[in-house]
């Protein structure tokens, strides 16, 4: 099972109290963007079997959104951290790299 | 290699089934292939199949990194149907279960194709609606269902409670020759053939990188080396993200864990396959006796192979109301699959941004029943190197240009 600490209320939430949000850091297009990013952005979200960064909402405690990065081919969370921010902070960026040091990096 | 048949059984009764052949043969890779197709599902060893069989491209092979039918195919819960609700894919879903009528006795393998009847429970006025709109392409479509009433519903299902109070049948759509078939016997039928006809199905081999030149694909990498051909297939549904990576472009799929579970064996008690799509929830009676239950997709991205727990109980929550006899029994095997999911829950059958590299996928939490059918079109994509008028609207720039199959809206789930 799942468990994200929420970084909004300190809670160590299970997953039947969250709800997910897909990916995170999205940057949104919308009237006079080019087809290609607007495609991009409503479709063809990033889906790596590996490190991923998504929004989760803590929907059954604290009610807010906050942001996690989790590996998805064996359910490794590496940390959580608040939504206000477009990039992940470095500290757990450098936690990721440590334990995944064939990992790409951050877009 | 030698037929099966009532002939056979009874000569290897009598000398104690020693003569049995190898269904199909474990060669080394060849340097280089006509068409190479990276998946062994149902999908992929369709697609090579039909490539035999309706173009007479047999320098193929199909490559799987793990056994053959591992993936979901050999995960799924089996149902088959083709009431959907657009045009486009109620052509290629009817396509594919006409073609599994008569499977068995073309690939001379029994796949146990049972067309038992498929009932979709209506529980809220939004489905009764829905149902009754489907019923009425299906119609337009040429493709048999009708809408039942709770009393027929009843009658096809005598074990069902009507009146849950949460979950009320207020009806169904029904198709008579929906059904299900044995998922190993129709990727262990495909693969027979298929080597039959001369192709290499490759196990335990996984593609590691796709090369090109100039922009068209010239072979692939593996764990057994570099294998080469001058067109490739990509049928590897969860992992499809991954493949298009390799080869260069990006795919509007996500994956994500779907559950199914089976309880323990016991007396015949459902004769039909029931779907109650609000409540995720589908079952059905295996020949062994056990129920054959499948539930909803996890919410978040996922490459496990294994599902959350508290799914699993909804599912069998909701279905112990509709179904309150069920509610001793013990689930005896629980397991998940990746399912490979599209924005209009409709597959890609298409060429790529690379030249000669072709996907078939998308198939999400529904592909099953789609195989014969899927395979039937893509191998006319892959042997032509245009879409047929199957696989035409299935292309993967629809979703730039707003053409959607839009199926999501009109179910509310796949299957
Ligand atoms: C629990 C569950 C229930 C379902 N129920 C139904 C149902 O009732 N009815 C229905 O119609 N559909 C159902 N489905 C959906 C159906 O199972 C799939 O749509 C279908 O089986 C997909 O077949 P495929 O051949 O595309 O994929 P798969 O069978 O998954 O085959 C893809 C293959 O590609 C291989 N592969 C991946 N990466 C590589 C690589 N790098 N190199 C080599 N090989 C690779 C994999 O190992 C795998 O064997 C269900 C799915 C699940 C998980
Ligand atoms: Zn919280």
């Amino acid at each position: 099972m799942l468990i994200l600490e929420c970084p909004c209320c300190g809670v160590k939430a299970e997953e039947t109290e969250l709800s997910p949000g897909g990916e995170a850091h999205l940057k949104r297009f919308g009237p006079g963007s080019t087809d290609e990013d607007f495609e991009t952005y409503m479709f063809a979200r990033q889906n790596p079997k590996g490190v991923h960064f998504e929004r989760w909402r803590h929907a059954y405690g604290c009610g807010k959104w906050f942001l996690a990065a989790r590996c998805t081919a064996t359910l490794e969370v590496f940390g959580t951290y608040p939504a206000q921010t477009t990039e992940p902070p470095a500290e757990l960026i450098a936690k990721i790299k440590a334990r995944r040091p064939d990992w790409k990096g951050w877009k | 290699m030698r037929r099966y048949s009532v002939f056979a059984i009874a000569r290897e009764a009598l000398r104690f089934h020693s003569g049995w052949e190898k269904a199909w043969r474990s060669p080394e890779p060849k340097k280089q292939y006509d068409v190479i197709i990276v998946g062994a599902g149902g999908h992929g060893l369709a697609t090579a199949y039909y490539l035999g069989k309706n173009f007479g491209i047999t320098n193929v092979a199909v490559i799987e990194k793990g056994w053959l039918g591992g993936g979901n195919t050999g995960r799924n819960t089996t149902i088959i149907r083709s009431n959907y609700l657009q045009d486009p894919s109620s052509a290629i879903f009817e396509k594919a279960r006409a073609l599994y009528e008569t499977l068995s006795q073309d690939l001379n393998y029994n796949i146990m194709f049972s067309p038992r009847g498929l009932l979709m429970l209506a529980q809220t006025h939004h489905e009764v609606r829905g149902y009754k709109r489907t019923v009425h392409a299906n119609q337009l479509q040429g493709v048999a269902t009708e809408w039942v009433t709770p009393e027929q519903v009843k009658k096809l299902v005598p074990m069902i409670n009507l009146h849950g109070p949460r979950y009320p049948v207020l009806g169904g759509q029904y198709q008579a020759r929906g059904g299900t078939a044995r998922h190993d016997a129709v990727a262990w039928g495909y693969a027979r053939a298929c080597s039959d006809m001369g192709m290499d199905i490759i196990q335990n081999c996984e593609v590691t990188a796709v090369r090109s030149a100039n922009g068209v694909v010239t072979g692939v990498e593996t764990t057994r080396g570099e294998i080469g051909c001058k067109k490739l297939g990509i049928v590897v549904a969860g992992h499809s993200g991954v493949l298009a990576e390799m080869a260069g472009f990006r795919l509007p799929i996500e994956s994500i864990a779907l559950q199914a579970l089976v309880s323990e064996p016991i007396k015949p008690c459902i004769d039909i396959v029931v779907m109650a799509n609000t409540v995720h929830g589908y079952i059905s009676q295996s020949d062994k006796g056990e129920l054959v239950i499948g539930g909803g997709t996890d919410g978040f991205n996922n490459y496990t192979q294994r599902g959350s727990f508290h799914h699993i109980e909804e599912t069998l929550r909701a279905l112990v109301e509709t179904f309150p006899v069920i509610s001793r029994l013990k689930m005896l095997r629980q397991w998940g699959g990746i399912v490979d999911m599209t924005g209009d829950r409709s597959p890609l059958i298409s060429k790529t941004p690379l030249g000669n590299c072709f996907i078939n996928c998308g198939w999400g939490t529904g592909g099953f029943k789609a195989i014969p059918g899927s395979g039937w079109a893509m191998a006319e994509l892959v042997a032509k190197g245009e879409p047929g008028p199957l696989a035409a609207e299935f292309d993967m720039w629809r979703f730039k240009e707003g053409r959607f199959i839009d199926e999501s809206v009109a179910a509310g789930v796949a299957h």
